[in-house]
């Protein structure tokens, strides 16, 4: 069952990868990574939700002043 | 012993392996090669030039410590400042730096056959492009992640760093100019095409409400929805075109359409980016990476065989699609495969931020423009597997074929590359468009080629019409993307220029400011998109060569900041590295630069070319395009526009060369460290 389990397991990891991967490529980045980081830094403050999260990403990435969302040519 | 042989053993294979297939290449005369041969020999380039050279760059030139600690670790805040994983980090950069010039480059150098164009892309990634690549990153991820105007103000000073804002503002104007001129060409009198791209709006304009207000933040399935609705668009555009109502409405000249973009241009960088921005990077994004994947799978499958020789004549530089001999243009003309100015903005942007460890900037940033560059050798086997008649009758000017079949097919045979009337309109026929010829700019040349690809993996010829525009709709949609995400970049920039004069300016919240700024960003890149589509040699003529000598001069200014800071960490034994590609892009760039400004011939330069019309204006002639004397004149200040623009490039590069060698002498005669690092104390591991 073990090499099974770690199969399983890689698998899951390559597909969050994948999947993070995809959202970073759009400007989204780790909301769980974001949630603890703020748990952990500053237990004083709530954390945004994952909405307000999704825009604080969304305007920072294509936002008045902010030009990061430009591409290449 | 025995160790240094199982260490490097395998990767003398992999040189060989590589030799092998660069010398099958290179010596092959007279008969089709297999694009396999060429991919090879990409892949073995590639895998040395990262395991030694890469390695030699991190571990003797920048020295990387994996125990310092990155920008992402001191000031992470789960937001900008983000520790990332190293594989969903390549992925992030490599989406922001691939774009349209690699794959428009290497079809336009197509026409000096497929040799000059492979070399100059392996050699200038491996020697130039990635070494930018990387150097810009490891320089902005010791300095907080700053970005690249910051960082030659603070190396260098404050006036290289108002003279290259100013210059990434006009190479922006160029690049967006260009990138909307090959949209148009690709969708002028194209109805399929052009009602497939005009859907994205509406496509795009229903995932940001559904993802606005019905399931925010799902992006996948957002992404998905986008896509079948895609899809059904390319279907549609189809019946579209076969449509006598529907197709002449759907049918436009180049010039409706450029003034279309420039509307459409202005109202997209105001509207709110949940609207139609981001909705549509989504799309754009997943499927410029998910085309990438499909032609790579594609050319591994099918493993077509390169019809274009190795070598044509135009390499003395009488070629019909671009003016200018292989040196300096070939050069210029592949920039982004190759080397590209414009990566260094996205080194110092967002990726620096999210590094998490030091020695992760190896494999991001060499790594990721080795990837860029064979993104570069995909599209050059694209344009290569198609049949040179076909290539030629699809990119030289119509001044040179007429507007038929008939016309089309006696001057290119006349060029040397046989073809028939019949062929041409068979092509025309199999991608279901009314015409191939002059369809210049490189994007449908690029798409015959993925659709010849793709359709003989998956669908066979009766699908050749449906990839053709699936190729069509991947480059417009992302040159979209680049268009409206440049502009708003472009509006900043001007509110940060004007406001050195006028500091209220700046206020980016307030309408009047932001409405001048992006009608001024606006009207630059439209004023040179309309020049080039009303263009009788094609524009991509005139523009192409602009935007890479500017894509090439911001990597020498790049590549200079980069030899500046080797200098003030006294590493100058090892300055050579960044010094070549540095020499070489200035001499590349300026020579090309003098010689659109002087050359006497006037396909090549602007003067001489001005000076005709002129002369023949004083005399009251009227030369094609133009058909009264408003338009003669019109032609005349274009050029003298276009001739300002290449001596301020020229100025430009020469400013910062003398401004680099200046902090260099300085550097090194310092007796100490110079570079304005962040302090390894702050930065070392607890």
């Amino acid at each position: 069952m073990e090499p099974q389990q770690s199969l399983r397991r890689r698998l899951q990891t390559l597909s969050k990868c994948v999947c993070d991967g995809a959202r970073l490529m759009v400007g989204q980045g780790d909301y769980a990574a974001y949630a603890a980081h703020i748990r952990q830094t500053h237990p004083d403050q709530a954390p945004m939700s994952e909405l307000e999260f999704f825009r604080n990403r969304e305007n920072a990435r294509f936002g008045v002043g902010n030009t990061s969302g430009f591409r290449c040519c | 012993m025995g160790t240094a042989i199982g260490r490097h053993g395998p990767w003398a294979l992999v040189g060989a392996l590589g030799a092998a297939a660069l010398a099958i290449v290179a010596s092959q005369r007279g008969e089709t090669i297999n694009a396999l041969w060429i991919v090879v020999a990409a892949v073995c380039v590639y895998m040395i030039a990262y395991r030694y050279y890469s390695k030699f760059i991190a571990e003797k030139v920048m020295r990387l410590d994996p125990k310092r600690l990155t920008p992402a670790v001191r000031h992470n805040d789960g937001l900008d400042y983000v520790p990332t994983n190293r594989g969903v980090l390549f992925g992030h950069h490599f989406a922001a730096i691939a774009g349209a010039g690699p794959l428009v480059g290497p079809v336009l150098a197509a026409q000096m056959g497929y040799l000059p164009g492979m070399l100059w892309i392996l050699a200038g990634v491996v020697l130039a492009g990635a070494v930018q690549d990387f150097m810009v990153l490891f320089v902005s991820m010791r300095r907080d992640g700053r970005s690249l105007g910051e960082l030659i103000r603070a190396e260098l000073g404050t006036v290289p760093g108002i003279i290259a804002l100013f210059g990434t503002f006009l190479i922006m104007v160029i690049l967006l100019a260009v990138l909307a001129l090959i949209v148009v060409k690709a969708l002028a009198e194209s109805p399929w095409g052009t009602f497939t791209v005009m859907s994205t709006i509406p496509i795009a304009m229903l995932m940001g409400v559904y993802s606005r207000y019905i399931r925010p933040g799902r992006i996948g399935e957002v992404s998905i929805l986008g896509f079948v609705l895609l899809m059904l668009a390319i279907v549609g555009g189809g019946s579209v075109a076969a449509s006598p109502v529907w197709g002449p409405a759907f049918t436009f000249t180049g010039p409706q359409l450029c003034w279309m973009l420039i509307g459409y241009g202005f109202v997209a960088s105001i509207l709110p980016v949940w609207l139609l921005l981001a909705p549509r990077d989504y799309l754009s994004t997943f499927l410029k990476i998910g085309t990438i994947v499909g032609l790579a799978l594609g050319i591994a499958v099918v493993a077509p065989h390169l019809q274009m020789p190795a070598m044509t004549k135009f390499v003395d530089g009488t070629g019909p699609v671009w003016a200018g001999g292989l040196f300096p243009f070939l050069f210029i003309t592949i920039a982004c495969g190759a080397v590209s100015g414009f990566h260094a903005l996205i080194s110092s942007g967002t990726t620096p931020k999210l590094i998490a460890n030091e020695a992760d900037a190896r494999f991001i940033g060499y790594g990721g423009m080795l990837m860029e560059s064979f993104v570069a050798i995909m599209a050059l086997v694209s344009a290569c597997v198609i049949d040179p008649g076909v290539y030629f009758t699809m990119n030289s000017p119509a001044a040179l074929l007429g507007t038929t079949p008939e016309t089309a097919a006696a001057a290119v045979t006349k060029l040397g590359f046989a073809t028939t009337p019949e062929v041409i309109t068979q092509t025309a026929a199999d991608v279901g468009e009314h015409t191939i010829i002059s369809r210049a700019g490189g994007a449908p040349t690029l798409a015959v080629g993925m659709a010849h690809i793709i359709s003989s993996a998956i669908g066979g010829k009766a699908m050749m019409a449906f990839w053709y525009h699936f190729a069509i709709l991947f480059e417009a949609l992302f040159i979209l993307t680049a268009v409206d995400a440049g502009t708003r970049a472009c509006r900043f920039m001007v509110q940060d220029l004007v406001a050195l004069a006028v500091p209220s300016f700046k206020n980016t919240t307030s309408w009047g400011p932001s409405i001048a700024a992006t009608a001024i960003a606006v009207g630059a890149w439209g004023y040179f998109l309309y020049q080039g589509v009303t263009d009788p040699l094609g524009g991509i003529n005139t523009l192409w060569p602009l935007f890479g000598i500017s894509n090439q001069m911001l990597a020498a200014v790049a590549l200079t900041l980069c030899t500046v800071v080797i200098f003030k960490m006294k590493r100058e034994r090892y300055a050579f590295v960044t010094i070549i590609p540095t020499a070489w892009l200035c001499l590349c760039t300026l020579t090309a630069g003098w010689q659109k400004l002087f050359s006497a011939d006037p396909k090549i330069g602007f003067l001489a070319h001005a000076e005709r019309y002129a002369t023949a204006a004083a005399e009251g002639k009227l030369l094609a395009p133009a058909k009264n004397a408003a338009q003669m004149d019109q032609i005349i200040l274009n050029d003298r526009i276009d001739a300002v623009l290449a001596a301020l490039f020229i100025g430009l590069v020469v400013a910062i060369a003398g401004f680099g060698i200046a902090a260099c002498l300085k550097a090194w005669r310092a007796d100490r460290w110079t570079a304005l690092e962040t302090e390894p104390r702050l930065a070392a591991a607890e």
